[in-house]
């Protein structure tokens, strides 16, 4: 059946292909752009006036935007840790447990999930306030994870219904506690889901603007907070550069994932 | 059996006590505030009063919510165009070319949104390539001005929210049961009419799933409308930050907000009946069928 199918819209796959190359071509060129800029002397790129390195030296002589920088790859590794872990607590829950506030609890993943950044954002704000909690490390760190965490349960709580539920059984009529189910059964069966929920989580956490900016204090400033300000009034090639960087950062951990799947299975 | 209880209770009472203070709490607070009043020192105090509300009937604020109504719907349609026949041809394609086509979308996300709306900044600057290009088919004469008008940042919102879009109705393409596209062919429908009275009902979920997540966060993206539409409230994104960063009226700010879950929660409810059509149509879903 599947083979036909596809034979009978092969008339569409060369437009298909077409639109499906546009597209990628459409997502690709601003940051192809970025990363030609990074290298070119000109200071507003618009045209091609030789190669320099100018740009890497300013930057590396930018220690604010480097400190940037490196917090936001340090909220999005240690968010996207917290949100697997706490996501993981959550979907298995959801799935085994039959408890009073279940639906509460599924509602709630569902209302992060629903709701748009900047009413997360501004909810995140006021809770902050009145609970006393100084804007910096902690409140990012916070509402990154719990910005996730829906992603995270999602991701989980599918790959946990698709388990044979007689393993949980045959595993807890054979007396292994609630916690070895987790240890030893769970969490090495849902490792894909796992690794790719960590990820998720951290390209989520990287790509935020609109709830990083109002949850930021004048103590740990993360990378959009810093270009914004930066790109607002003008044109500044440090951010290029930046860009080239994170993409670089980007394709390496592209061929580093697959490698460490392989290895640890 | 010593640790049943105990885990059980950690990983039910941890995962919940996050949510309640994090999420219930947070959100009942931004009702709170919209019915407080405004206070420049202590940004909300009793007594209860429907201030807040009243100036959102204000015709400045009402334009604002007008315009970013606007600017999102277009954005929205935008991204339905382009991404429904996307995820069609996507779905088309093996599991393993299918992943890696996705993750060819997800990689831009590691380039901050930031970044990736200041670089269509630059593509579309008097100067920028879009006007080169242009210029140097010889399609016009004089750069157009693209940047700072409403075009830019509905082209800005379409570029950041494409995935978004894309995701859901990929999930819905694969759910289609491709042997009622054979039925209703071998049944004599065109192509015409399997698109529209199969292939789209079907998909209806997914239609409405990504346009919601789409349209509604476009509404916030006040860093799209700062950057590529000028400095003017464009998105109700820009109002509610400025009630909250720099005008510090809170109240106002949580009106607004909360007139944004308002126009959620009767967008999942058309959702969720979409679904239920669906399911009562003989989708996949529909449980009296598998």
């Amino acid at each position: 059946m599947k083979p036909l199918s596809r034979l009978r819209v092969s008339g569409l796959s060369g437009l298909g292909l077409l639109l499906a190359g546009l597209v990628y071509l459409w997502l690709y060129l601003p940051i192809m752009l970025l990363v030609m800029n990074s290298f070119n002397a000109s200071k507003y790129g618009h045209s091609w006036q030789g190669f320099s390195w100018k740009w890497y030296e300013k930057l590396w002589g930018n220690s604010a935007l480097i400190e940037a920088f490196t917090n936001s790859l340090t909220i999005a590794s240690l968010a996207a840790t917290g949100a697997t872990l706490l996501g993981a607590l959550l979907a298995l829950s959801l799935h085994r447990y039959r408890f009073r506030l279940r639906k509460l609890s599924s509602g709630l993943v569902f209302v992060v999930l629903m709701s748009p950044d900047i009413v997360l954002a501004i909810t995140f704000l006021i809770v902050f306030m009145a609970l006393g909690i100084q804007l910096g490390f902690w409140s990012l760190l916070i509402a990154h994870i719990t910005f996730c965490l829906p992603f995270v349960v999602i991701t989980l709580y599918a790959q946990l219904r698709s388990f044979d539920p007689y393993l949980f059984e045959a595993a807890q009529d054979l007396g292994a506690p609630e916690s070895a189910i987790f240890t030893r059964i769970v969490l090495p069966m849902l490792r894909p889901a796992i690794a790719a929920s960590w990820l998720l989580s951290f390209t989520l956490s990287l790509d935020d603007v609109i709830i990083s900016s109002f949850v930021t204090g004048p103590g740990y400033e993360i990378l959009p907070i810093r270009v914004f300000s930066m790109v607002k009034v003008g044109v500044s090639p440090e951010v290029n550069v930046l860009a080239t960087l994170l993409i670089l950062i980007s394709l390496v951990l592209v061929c580093l994932v697959p490698w460490l799947l392989k290895r640890k299975a | 059996m010593k640790f049943t209880p105990t885990f059980r209770q950690l990983a039910i009472w941890l995962s919940l006590s996050w949510l309640a203070v994090f999420v219930l709490v947070p959100h009942l607070l931004v009702l709170v505030t919209s019915f407080l009043t405004a206070d420049p020192s202590n940004l909300a105090v009793w007594p209860l009063s429907l201030d807040a509300y009243a100036r959102l009937w204000d015709p400045v604020y009402a334009g604002v919510l007008i315009d970013s109504l606007y600017l999102s719907l277009m954005a929205t349609l935008c991204c339905l165009l382009v991404g429904y026949p996307f995820a069609f041809v996507l779905s088309r394609f093996s599991p393993g070319v299918r992943a890696v086509c996705l993750f060819l979308m997800i990689i831009p996300f590691w380039t901050n949104s930031l970044i990736r709306t200041y670089a269509l900044k630059m593509l579309m600057g008097n100067k920028g390539l879009f006007n080169d290009t242009l210029l140097a088919l010889g399609i016009i004469d004089a750069p157009i001005r693209m940047i700072y008008t409403e075009f830019a940042v509905i082209f800005g919102l379409t570029y950041i929210l494409l995935p978004f879009m894309v995701l859901p109705l990929m999930a819905s393409f694969d759910r289609l049961d491709r042997s009622l596209l054979e039925a209703a062919r071998d049944l004599g429908a065109n192509a015409w009419q399997r698109f529209w009275r199969i292939i789209v009902p079907l998909t209806m979920p997914g239609i409405i799933a990504g346009c919601l997540i789409v349209f509604l966060p476009a509404m916030g993206m006040f860093y799209v409308a700062d950057l590529l539409g000028g400095a003017r409230n464009l998105l109700l994104g820009n109002l509610i930050k400025n009630q909250f960063l720099v005008v510090r009226d809170w109240p106002f700010g949580s009106a607004a907000s909360v007139a944004l879950i308002v126009l959620m929660a009767v967008l999942l409810w058309a959702y969720f009946q979409a679904n239920r059509r669906v399911s009562r149509r003989g989708g996949l879903e529909d449980e009296n069928l598998t």
